[in-house]
């Protein structure tokens, strides 16, 4: 293979002279990670830093009877032992409710287990110490005795009157619900030629960060300040709830995130471990780390995914869909996790559910229970995985029982590319999206036709392949209707902090994280743009709460659609400050000048009149040469939020093309296309390489990831060995492909291109298999992950 | 159990060390905590993910797997070694421009695994790039991307043997 160098820019409307927009220009930070020179939190140390390892609960449910940590204080290195009502005095619990998702309900939880832990893992009692291998020898001399209570562990019970009540103050075990009823669904269904009607099940699974969860805490009794590391996704947002459940103002908190070892959802939400590390620093006046092990990732770390969805749906002979209908049902664990609840997965599902379809007729009912296992909350492409998986299922089935091609039956079907703006039969408001140009550029892309004959021909020789498709719909660059007005206090806005230093180079700090995205990139690359200077003179600082502007931080693929915007804007802010000083100098109009490749030019015919370098001496170490009255201003800071849409959704379609082993019931991907469409494309390579990563993640989902739980919540696999995450060997090369329908809503027009690789992969991988398996006639294969045992019992030889 | 140590003499780097070790201590912990060599990352502590993988006697092992008594007069090298001598530049280079690498925490570990392959000579296809990297996790790239940089990094060292 042969690297693509720096491709030239494509983009007219936004072309500057200098753009960067649109090109593959490398992340600024690789070769710091490639050489192992990271700043991980899990590098971290600091003077006095003690370690903190915690005595977890070892059932699903259980009184805590009594702690005895006398034997643990002559532990080497032991520094202190404390309990969940200990640490109830430095911090308040919380609750994980949203306003706008109605009838939201959940209980107080706290830092540590206080007299009952309601799941097997909850940390019961911390553990103080020199090291991390002390305390957690001092773990060991801790005595807790408990007193098991009934698990509630099956969702499908959950709500019976039998079952007991987790929470006993909630009344029930029902977390959330939500009905929709949209046209006339029941009427539909009788007019249909054929309905097709299962029950699609999704293992649940977790997001498998290589770093896992770190933390330091180090408050500063002298100062009284809290200084936190944190490998966050929100640093803002953490922030604010370190100080709320501190009794802490802002300013006395701030939040550092450096290097993020892998985040996909999972490191955005408040974890009472980590929250307990924090409250411990306060106790103990002296900085407190908090690394998870991988065994503790496992039982801690949110889980998700975990549905029952039963689904319906209806179509003509000419293969027009009537109507959908879906039934879902998940369990969350014992708490709806904070702040960002455990109610929007579900409610996703709801949403999405075929959403990328012209159908009228659509009803669906979720009901969200909590139980004894671990939490469940927002991972990587939230809902959308279930959602694609359960539409795109039903239409292949649908497809399969009259008789029509899949591709074909989904043209007839999808959203018209020239209906736009439009909704959604769920009410999801589009501005422009490109599905049936999706469709046309993956059947091109694939030779779907050619695929088919090839597939035809292998079949006679006992060669079992399948091709499968998915079509989605994407959440991105979520304005405040996602969280804001639910109460939450999660910024939907973002900012970017521009400054001209006295060399001519530029600095910016922005609100929006860095994990691996090539967020520090992206805004680059729209700052250089929009001020005019080579990218090599921008250096981005992310993650640090006392040093940028407030933000949301990098979730719900909103980095390059949000905070490329904010550092676009800034950048054009600096250039207009910039221009206004350099007009005063060169006694000419600004409005005639432009700044290209760090040089202030005019802007007809480009000739060169001042370096910014030049500019800049001047402005800091000669202004009084300046004319009077003129103040130089050489930062600028500009915000950005989505207000004309909620969202900015995107599209597209994947497809999977593997062999299943009808012997073995082994599966082989052989390859994998994924067109998407996320408007404008600010840098090719970086959108193409979160599409694989995420359709990788989609299609560990759909063979091998399930964190199995046995009927009393104890999880059965958790550790690496026997959680299966997808490794490079059974990985196939992944294709992307390309549509350009930029948002309106902000100049540059990019949305989000985060998650869409994870939200189809799955449904795509699903319905391959039971192409490849249906002359088989094995029974269809809707219990992800397919497993060689499922696909053997679905073939019926064992 | 914690308190008893034993000596230890070894390399690390090109550099000559003499440590007290608990038994106990892995040599990815060893590197880590008393040696402040941080670009070995720990991610499942039991041989799985590959991300401590580091050279040892011009072997690759998992740091997590080895006590660091084990390593009384071995030579260790770690990627702050593999950087510094310029190796691995080849290869760090085009993880950065192939975009190779995303939160970069399987990456240490990824190019030591990947120059043990490399350092046999030959252009290796995709799927035996692919077969040698499958004990390194990486949750970020899908693989796609480390394989197409290794792949460029087999041709040109190819071609440039031809030349010598």
């Amino acid at each position: 293979m042969k690297i693509a160098e720096d491709s030239p820019p494509t983009l007219a409307a936004l072309d500057r002279p200098n753009s960067y927009i649109g090109r593959s220009v490398p992340r600024p930070n690789l070769q710091r990670l490639a050489q192992g020179r990271g700043q991980y939190v899990s590098d971290v140390t600091l003077p006095r830093m003690a370690h903190v390892a915690f005595v977890r609960s070892p059932h699903a449910h259980a009184r805590i009877v009594s702690i005895a940590t006398e034997s643990v204080k002559k532990s080497p290195g032991f520094i202190a032992a404390v309990t969940g009502a200990e640490l109830a005095k430095v911090m308040t619990p919380w609750v994980g409710v949203l306003t706008h998702l109605k009838g939201l309900k959940s209980a107080p939880q706290p830092p540590i287990a206080v007299e009952r832990a309601c799941w097997q893992g909850e940390a019961v009692c911390a553990v103080v110490a020199h090291t991390r291998a002390e305390a957690e020898d001092a773990c060991e001399l801790v005595e807790v005795s408990y007193e098991e209570l009934p698990a509630v562990t099956d969702p499908e019970t959950a709500l019976d009157p039998k079952t007991p009540v987790i929470h006993a103050s909630l009344g029930d075990n029902l977390c959330f619900e939500r009905k929709l009823d949209v046209g006339a669904v029941d009427k539909a269904f009788v007019e249909a030629d054929a309905v097709v009607e299962t029950t699609f099940m999704f293992g649940r699974h977790t997001g498998v960060t290589n770093e896992p969860r770190a933390i330091v805490a180090d408050w500063n009794a002298s100062e009284q300040r809290m200084t936190v590391y944190q490998g966050t996704q929100a640093p803002h947002m953490m922030q604010d709830l370190f100080a709320k459940h501190l009794g802490l103002h802002h300013q006395q908190v701030r939040v550092v995130t450096k290097d993020v070892g892998g985040s996909f959802g999972i490191k955005v939400h408040t974890y009472a471990d980590e929250m307990a590390t924090v409250a411990l620093s306060k106790l103990l006046k002296r900085p407190v780390k908090f690394v998870a092990d991988r065994i503790e990732s496992f039982v801690t770390d949110i889980h998700a995914r975990d549905h029952r969805v039963k689904g319906k749906i209806g179509v003509r002979n000419d293969g027009t869909i009537t109507a959908f209908e879906i039934d879902d049902l998940t369990g969350i664990g014992p708490y709806s996790v904070y702040p960002r609840t455990s109610g929007i997965e579900a409610n996703q599902i709801v949403n999405l559910t075929g959403g990328p379809y012209a159908c009228p007729n659509y009803r669906a009912q979720t009901r969200v229970v909590f139980q004894n296992k671990n939490v469940m909350c927002q991972y990587r492409a939230v809902g959308h995985p279930i959602a694609v998986a359960v539409t795109e299922g039903l239409i292949e089935l649908a497809a399969a029982k009259i008789g029509m091609d899949p591709l074909e039956l989904r043209r007839r079907n999808l959203i018209a590319d020239d209906a736009y703006p439009t909704q959604s039969t769920s009410g999801l408001k589009f501005e422009r999206l490109s599905h049936h140009e999706s469709l046309a550029h993956l059947d091109a892309m694939m030779n779907y036709a050619g695929l088919r004959a090839e597939q035809k021909r292998l079949r006679e020789d006992g060669i079992y392949r399948g091709i499968g498709f998915a079509s989605f719909i994407e959440v991105t660059n979520p304005s405040a209707a996602f969280y804001g007005v639910g109460g939450a206090r999660i910024t939907s806005q973002d900012g970017a902090t521009v400054k001209l230093d006295a060399q001519g180079f530029v600095s910016v700090a922005t609100g929006v994280t860095e994990q691996g995205q090539g967020a520090e990139a992206v805004v680059a690359q729209c700052l250089a743009t929009a001020f005019g200077v080579p990218i090599d003179k921008v250096r981005v600082t992310t993650g640090d709460t006392d040093n940028t502007p407030y933000g949301g931080g990098t979730w719900a693929s909103r980095a390059a659609g949000i905070g490329g915007e904010a550092a676009w804007q800034a950048g054009k802010a600096l250039r207009a400050n910039v221009l206004a000083i350099a007009g005063a100098m060169l006694q000419t109009n600004p409005e005639a000048l432009d700044i290209r490749n760090g040089v202030v030019v005019d802007k007809a015919g480009g000739n060169e009149r001042l370096p910014l370098e030049e500019l800049a001496r001047v402005a800091y170490f000669r202004p009084d040469t300046l004319p009077a009255g003129i103040q130089a201003e050489l930062m600028a800071t500009r915000h950005y939020v989505p207000r004309a849409w909620p969202f900015a959704f995107t599209n597209g379609m994947q497809a999977s093309y593997l062999e299943v082993d009808v012997d073995t019931g082994f599966v082989k991907l052989l390859k994998h296309w994924c067109v998407e469409d996320c408007g404008t494309i600010i840098n090719p390579q970086l959108v193409d390489e979160q599409i694989r990563g995420g359709v990788v993640q989609g299609i560990g989902a759909a063979l091998f990831e399930h964190c199995r739980y046995d009927d009393r919540g104890q999880l059965l696999n958790g550790n690496m060995a026997d959680y299966l995450v997808p490794m490079a060997a059974e990985m196939p090369d992944i294709e992307c492909g390309h549509c350009v329908s930029p948002t309106g809503d902000s100049e540059l027009g990019a949305k989000g291109a985060g998650e869409a690789g994870t939200a189809g992969a799955p449904g795509s991988v699903m319905n391959a298999i039971n192409d490849a398996l249906r002359p088989l006639g094995a029974k269809p294969l809707t219990d992800m992950p397919f497993t060689p045992d499922k696909i053997l019992r679905a073939l019926g030889k064992v | 159990m914690s308190g008893y140590t034993l000596d230890i003499s070894l390399t690390v780097n090109g550099e000559r060390l003499n440590a007290h070790v608990e038994p106990r201590k892995t040599l990815v912990d060893f590197l880590r905590d008393d040696l402040s060599l941080t670009g070995s990352h720990v991610g499942c502590e039991h041989g799985v993910c590959g991300a401590c993988t580091v050279r040892v006697n011009g072997a690759i092992v998992r740091g997590c797997l080895m006590l660091a008594v084990q390593c009384d007069g071995a030579t260790v090298e770690t990627i702050e070694g593999l950087s510094d001598s310029g190796e691995v530049a080849d290869l760090q280079k085009a993880f950065e421009r192939r975009n190779a690498l995303q939160c970069g925490y399987c990456t240490p570990g990824m190019i030591a695994t990947v120059q043990d392959l490399l350092k046999r000579g030959g252009v290796p296809g995709r799927e035996e790039i692919r077969e040698h990297i499958s004990g390194n996790y990486c949750r970020c790239t899908g693989y796609h991307a480390i394989v197409d940089a290794v792949e460029a990094v087999a041709q040109a060292r190819a071609r440039t043997q031809m030349k010598k």
